[in-house]
């Protein structure tokens, strides 16, 4: 079954419609809290990187740099979780009806997607008051958003076929991505690294498709002066790594996706 | 075979699945037994080749035990499941419901429901509003497709999801034990719908236990047992195998368990009951019931007998009778031998039932389910071309009456 055609179309967005209608069911104010929630929340960390946390690059706007980098990780850990367990908790479905399983990993992405979203404008109020201007640079955020998608669903597929089988899953990649976290430049940038004299671990870093993602937001967004891997790593075979790693992780992602979706059904 | 086009074709389909005989959830336990050579499951065959065809325009029934694999048979045709062996062809869109109300989130409305199962099953908004008034006027819910589905009651609940299953319009609808939902008016729009549906050429699978359903709807059915296929072909034939069936295991029963059946703690007046049908299972109206009851009365009491021949279809006493004019007294090995006939009545599924009773009318010993003798009564000497005869003989009795014409 082709998961683009017409009717799954039809299915994505009748599933985002109605995840999107209930996540604030009952509250009063309703959608406002998906504007209110990261507002606030972005106020507290802004305030704890600026006056507490000395991890200052010393390059302009390093809060911004972190908010973006942080949200932009918010949504990849989001994303990859919420499709690792989508198919287990829509297992009733899966049940009694045949439709396309890779809707229901996708769905969770593109969820997860709208979130990031929202958090993006938020987040580029907070650059717009930091006198970061407004030009075409923001653009890359489209190119980077879709990369990210690749990899987040690449992953958000294989996670959730294993996850069918072994709920083990489940624990270790919540270990996995609090490592990835601190191992990606995140709360701190690659400028950091290099200032520390780290330049071989800094090139290391940076084969992961997230710093790349980051940084590379970093340097067009934030401040030109950012450090981008591509800049870094002399060899630009091995610098065009994590631009193609997405692409790969998301095709095999789904071709083991496909080859196990057959007994879901069965094993749920 | 007619030019009838082929709706869905089940070729040799065979199906199984590996039950774990350890719980093999954790990641642990899989690599242990990979590295051991345990395969930690045990293969279940529930489908043995199985095949068969089903008609454009086919109201076809499938019938089955519980545990007889037509579930899985279903979702098979479903695609849900994949089989392991062989192919099922479906042609046209398939709308299948293996249960009512799947994907229906109570916190939608009943309009938002509607449209979220429809694009479940495959169909655009465009296509759901074409259907949307049907369903909520065969639902009986117009003032009420506003209101949240956690507001419905139960009813209501499944009355939505089974005018969304049967106002879909797809080309082959399945539906799995469905029948029974819904108040007496609900049921009975219901049952005119199928006749409709069975009308209509369209085609219709239709999974059930109920005897009833299969004859009045399918004019095709195929039983299914142990994952092959017992029968097939006109409903009558399938749906009285199925019933015939069902009685034999429990007569087998009684051979062994006769010597065995110990006395129980009460006051045992009466024991070693036994029911024996002299008669064969099928026999014609015009041919006589007979049977023999043997058992020991234990005290000195008086006994008499009742017995009952009880439609299993239609669930009610054809005929009753008892031997209260003749009581028979003392203790001892008593025989009794009972001859009747049904010579009125039309086709006949009955058990017999009978009782050893006291002279106060107190049960003393009756006939168990397993040694309930099922009796079938077949007209026989309808020719197969008379039409008019054998739509007479749908009745419970025979037809005796005349016609007179006045112009």
């Amino acid at each position: 079954m082709n998961p683009f055609s017409k009717e799954n179309q039809i299915l994505l967005r009748e599933m985002i419609k109605t995840d999107f209608k209930l996540r604030y069911q009952g509250s009063l104010i309703g959608h406002l809290w998906s504007i209110l929630k990261p507002m606030m929340l972005f106020t507290i960390m802004y305030l704890v990187f600026i006056r507490f946390l000395r991890i200052d690059d010393g390059t302009p706007h390093t809060a911004v740099g972190v908010l973006f980098s942080m949200v932009t990780w918010n949504f990849f850990a989001e994303a990859t979780n919420m499709g690792m367990l989508s198919i287990v908790t829509r297992g009733d479905l899966l049940r009694k009806l045949n439709f396309s399983k890779e809707i229901i990993v996708i769905s969770s992405v593109a969820s997860a997607g709208i979130n990031y979203s929202i958090n993006l404008l938020v987040v580029l109020v907070f650059a717009l008051i930091n006198g970061i201007s407004l030009s075409v640079n923001f653009l890359i955020l489209i190119p980077l958003f879709l990369e990210l998608v690749l990899l987040a669903s690449g992953i958000a597929f294989i996670l959730s076929s294993l996850f069918v089988k072994y709920r083990d899953i489940g624990p270790i990649w919540e270990v996995i991505m609090q490592a990835g976290m601190y191992g990606t430049p995140i709360i701190y940038s690659i400028t950091y690294v290099l200032q520390k004299g780290q330049e071989s671990i800094a090139k290391v870093l940076m084969l992961n498709p997230m710093a790349q993602i980051v940084q590379d937001i970093r340097h067009f967004i934030v401040f030109e002066g950012n450090v981008r891997g591509w800049d870094l790593i002399n060899n630009h075979f091995i610098a065009l790594i994590p631009y193609v790693l997405p692409i790969i992780i998301f095709v095999i992602g789904l071709l083991i996706f496909k080859k196990n979706s057959k007994y879901f059904a069965e094993i749920l | 075979m007619t030019e009838k086009k082929i709706a869905v074709k089940v070729d040799h389909v065979s199906k199984f699945f590996k039950l774990p005989t350890e719980a093999t959830q954790s990641l642990r336990t899989a690599l242990v037994n990979r590295f051991k050579g345990i395969k930690g499951y045990k293969e279940q065959h529930v489908l043995k080749d199985v095949s068969f065809e089903v008609e454009e325009g086919d109201f076809f029934g499938i019938l089955g035990r519980n545990g007889s694999g037509k579930s899985t048979l279903l979702k098979i045709i479903s695609q849900i499941y994949v089989p392991e062996k062989g192919s099922v062809t479906v042609n046209g869109k398939l709308v299948s419901f293996i249960e009512l109300g799947v994907g229906f989130n109570p916190e939608l409305t009943g309009r938002e429901n509607v449209y979220m199962n429809g694009a479940m099953l495959g169909f655009t908004p465009e296509e759901i509003d074409g259907m949307y008034d049907d369903i909520v006027e065969f639902a009986e819910l117009k003032e009420f497709m506003n209101q949240k589905l956690k507001n419905y009651s139960s009813g209501m609940q499944v009355r939505l999801a089974f005018s969304v299953a049967i106002k879909a319009q797809g080309d082959v609808l399945i539906l799995d034990e469905v029948l029974a939902v819904g108040d007496e008016a609900f049921q009975r729009k219901c049952n005119d719908y199928f006749m409709e549906r069975k009308k209509s050429g369209k085609t219709t699978i239709l999974v059930t236990h109920d005897m009833g359903a299969v004859k009045k709807y399918c004019n095709k059915a195929v039983l299914i047992e142990h994952g092959l296929v017992k029968a097939f072909g006109n409903p009558e034939n399938v749906a009285n195998q199925y019933s015939f069936d069902n009685t034999v295991p429990l007569h087998q029963e009684v051979a062994e368990d006769e010597q065995e059946e110990a006395p129980q703690e009460e006051v045992v007046q009466v024991e070693n009951f036994k029911l024996q049908l002299l008669t064969p299972n099928r026999i014609s109206p015009a041919d006589a019931i007979h049977f023999q009851i043997e058992f020991d009365v234990l005290e000195d009491i008086k006994t008499y007998i009742a017995l009952s021949l009880t439609d299993i279809d239609r669930n009610i006493w054809i005929y009753n009778d008892n031997s209260m004019d003749q009581m028979m007294e003392g203790k001892g090995h008593k025989k009794v031998h009972y001859t009747c006939s049904l010579p009125n009545v039309n086709d006949l599924k009955m058990k017999l039932e009978v009782t050893v009773r006291d002279e106060d009318g107190q049960m003393l010993a009756f006939s168990d389910a397993t040694q309930t003798p099922i009796i079938f009564v077949n007209r026989d000497d309808i020719a197969p071309d008379d039409k008019s005869a054998l739509d007479s003989a749908s009745g419970l009795i025979q037809r005796n009456g005349s016609w007179t014409m006045q112009n």
